[in-house]
């Protein structure tokens, strides 16, 4: 169990309770306070990330969750001299997070236990691209992966080309016969340096590169990336058009995880299950495409609103789909559940172990999956009236995640019905000061699990932003969860985790 | 393209591979008998068995870990589809008299049915799905490396050389096909004098045969997903026990005859 340490009054107010996520500077004391509730397990890390202001001004900033009472906030530690102590000292879910760090900004975590390049292959033709001068590239070495020793080990390289057209990651595995011994992840291949791309453009130009960071997740960047904006110019959303964007992130869960429903069953070579999902989910796609005018919803949330709406027609069709998919779903379970040969491969296997769920802070599926019940609508306001349900499984292997979907999806459904009435004919929107200098951070709960973006404006431009994916937090688990199963097992397991790679790499 | 690391015995074991299945489809009548020569059962099982051990070779010739990965675990599946292969054999041979393949579907075309001739279909279907490399043992179509077994053995091959395994292994499972068909439904085979009619007859038969024995194949390959690799020794138990009860009924019933009960 988790050791509560009560927090400070003053660090108290650092978290609040709903959007706008208070944003503000601290002292090395209260810095170290919040390392110190991160390692006990008092609050959660949300994210971490660095900035370096080409006026000599240094920061490294995290985000932290305290799950218990569903507060958030981020804080920032200036720095004078690119570097401060490694949390990942104390915090194993900060490492990758550190190691990416000092690749992108070169704001050095003092102490990191592992110094190993992450996203940074020496490949880019110079190092640090986010400091105010990049260095000279590094140059490519061999990665040297962690060792594990014993009679009959064998390693299995495996990626980044696989065997079919799918995203680029390295897995190393080593292996006693067919079973894992040790995973060891390399991520970083689909690096386009998004952040860097974001810096001093316009916040339109912005929000086009978020809806392009990971063609799975476009209304879950898109909206945290208005969000954010919209918290940094200080401007409301009128409800219509934060209900319309709310029921595109459903759509885009739905189906997303209509897919992976159909995946996670295509990679037990189950034929029937992927086919009926994937006609469900092309369904979803052309309603998509046919009421917002692109089948993966792109550029529909545009700051201060929406540029689309839906009229009596378009709700009536909406309305169909979904009647439709809440029969066809519950025969898509129907039939998962009396495959016993497919229910074979996914029940026991890639169990994770609910204690580093929440230790890591996996979200989405993964965490729901076993017994983490965050989820980051929960703490948007938006939601309240709508009664939402968020499914929590405990379970933890490929059958509970492969469940979770199932379950989510039909609380999708619901959540769109309720979200209709709300939902104006046209566009809806407020004006956006031109001008505007401030943070802001935006929170959305995509298909995979929390996006978190955090953005500094100066006077209408966008400074330095920081798009958190969820999968940082999830890649991990993989690693554990796939120990002691054997080989075979992992295609499997690893789809029902779907981490990103795109969102990930950034 | 080849990989760097391929010896002479990777560029030639897809030849080999051809060549052994392709002598092996050469032994099963199609549409009619009997063969022009000899095409006994227990070569037929050997001639498969060699195709696989080229291929297992030529896996691990070229050095990568998937290559040694499908070697390792298709020689595990054969190792345990053998045996079951062979009661089966014993089976149908101490049933026809002979291990000719025309010779023994004449017999047993003659022989009406027979309780352990069940179990010896039952056993080579299931020998069949596991040698052919199809659902639930393999999945000829994944593009999941660390799943394959025949596809991980011949991951590093291209061109011609894949074009050879892929039809070596399309003529395998035409093997399986015809073999079942001239074994156990051996109706329909164009026997001499050959007519122009019969022999017309015997291919749309044979045609026909392939065609359900297909459909059969679809949908036991759609209602099941694949099993883990450790249950396959489960499932070829099963083919084994199946073909050892086909034997031991035989035995009793050969006994039993003999005594006049």
């Amino acid at each position: 169990m988790t050791e509560q340490i009560p927090l400070s009054a003053e660090f108290a107010a650092l978290l609040g309770p709903a959007p706008p996520w208070p944003v503000t500077a601290v002292t090395p004391a209260l810095w170290e306070e919040a390392v110190a509730a991160l390692a006990a397990g008092g609050l959660t890390l949300f994210g971490l990330w660095g900035e370096r202001c080409a006026e000599g001004e240094t920061w490294v900033r995290m985000a932290l969750l305290d799950e218990a009472m569903g507060r958030l906030g981020v804080i920032a530690l200036p720095l004078d001299a690119p570097r401060y102590p490694a949390l990942s000292l104390r915090l194993p879910a900060a490492l990758r997070l550190e190691r990416a760090l000092f690749d992108l900004t070169g704001i050095l975590p003092e102490g990191l236990p592992d110094p190993r390049p992450w996203l940074d292959h020496g490949r880019w033709g110079l190092s640090h691209p986010l400091a105010p001068s990049p260095g000279a590239a590094r140059l490519p070495a061999p990665y040297a992966f962690l060792p594990a020793e014993g009679e009959g080990v064998h390693q299995i390289p495996v990626g980044p080309v696989h065997a079919g057209i799918i995203e680029p990651g390295h897995f190393r595995f080593s292996v006693v016969g067919e079973t894992v011994v040790r995973l060891e992840e390399r991520l970083g291949y689909t690096h386009r340096g998004i952040e860097a791309l974001m810096g001093a453009r316009a916040p339109g130009e912005g929000l086009a590169l978020a809806g392009r960071v990971s063609g799975d997740s476009v209304v879950a960047y898109q909206w945290a990336f208005v969000q954010a904006l919209e918290a940094a110019s200080g401007v409301a959303v009128p409800r219509p058009a934060s209900a319309l964007r709310a029921l595109l992130l459903e759509l885009e869960r739905l189906a997303l995880h209509l897919g992976d429903i159909g995946a996670i069953a295509q990679d037990a070579a189950f034929a029937p299950l992927p086919a009926r999902a994937a006609v469900l989910r092309e369904d979803v796609l052309r309603a998509a495409a046919d009421l917002f005018g692109h089948r993966l919803l792109r550029d529909v949330i545009v700051p201060g609103g929406v540029a689309g709406g839906l009229d009596r027609e378009g709700k009536a069709r909406l309305a169909d789909l979904a009647a439709t998919l809440r029969a066809e779903l519950a025969r898509l379970l129907a039939l998962y559940e009396r495959t016993n040969s497919l229910e074979d491969r996914t029940l026991g296997t890639g169990r994770t172990v609910p204690a580093l769920v929440r230790r890591f802070g996996a979200g989405g599926f993964i965490g729901r999956a076993a017994g983490r019940s965050f989820d980051a609508r929960h703490l948007d306001p938006l939601y309240q009236p709508l009664g939402l349900r968020i499914p929590v499984l405990t379970g933890g292997d490929v059958d509970a995640r492969l469940r979770l979907r199932f379950l989510e999806a039909a609380a999708s459904l619901d959540l769109i019905a309720r979200l209709l009435p709300d939902i104006a004919e046209g566009p809806v929107g407020a004006p956006m000061p031109q001008a505007a200098t401030g943070e802001g951070v935006g929170l959305t709960e995509g298909f995979r699990g929390d996006v978190l973006v955090w953005l500094r404006l100066e006077e209408g431009r966008i400074a330095r932003a920081h798009l958190r994916d969820p999968s940082w937090f999830q890649w991990p688990l993989l690693e554990a969860a796939i120990e002691g199963n054997i080989v075979a097992d992992f295609p499997l397991c690893n789809k029902s985790f779907n981490c990103a790679y795109a969102g990930h790499d950034l | 393209m080849l990989a760097e690391t391929a010896s002479p015995l990777f560029r030639a074991a897809p030849y080999g591979v051809f060549a052994a299945n392709a002598l092996a489809a050469l032994l099963v009548p199609t549409f009619a008998t009997p063969l022009p020569f000899g095409g006994d059962l227990i070569t037929l099982v050997g001639l498969l068995g060699l195709g696989r051990f080229l291929l297992a070779l030529a896996g691990l010739d070229v050095g990568t870990a998937f290559g040694g990965i499908g070697a390792s675990r298709e020689v595990m599946i054969a190792a345990l589809a053998e045996p079951a292969l062979l009661l089966v054999v014993f089976i149908l041979a101490s049933l026809g008299g002979s291990t000719d393949i025309p010779a023994l579907a004449a017999s047993l075309g003659a022989g009406g049915l027979r309780v352990s001739l069940g179990f010896a279909l039952l056993a080579l279907a299931m020998v069949a799905l596991a040698e052919c490399g199809r659902i639930p043992i393999d999945n000829p179509a994944t593009h999941l490396e660390l799943t394959m077994v025949h596809e991980a053995m011949v991951l590093e091959y291209g061109g011609r050389h894949l074009a050879l395994i892929e039809w070596a292994a399309a003529l395998k499972l035409l093997v399986y096909f015809t073999l079942i068909a001239a074994l156990f439904v051996p109706w329909g085979l164009a026997t001499p004098p050959w007519t122009a009619p019969a022999l017309l007859f015997g291919a749309i038969a044979v045609l026909g045969k392939i065609t359900i024995g297909a459909a059969l194949l679809a949908l036991v390959e759609t209602s099941l997903a694949k099993m883990r690799v450790f249950r396959v020794p489960d499932f070829l138990a099963v083919a084994l026990m199946l073909g050892a009860l086909g034997v031991l009924l035989l035995f009793f019933a050969q006994v039993f005859a003999s005594e006049g009960l």
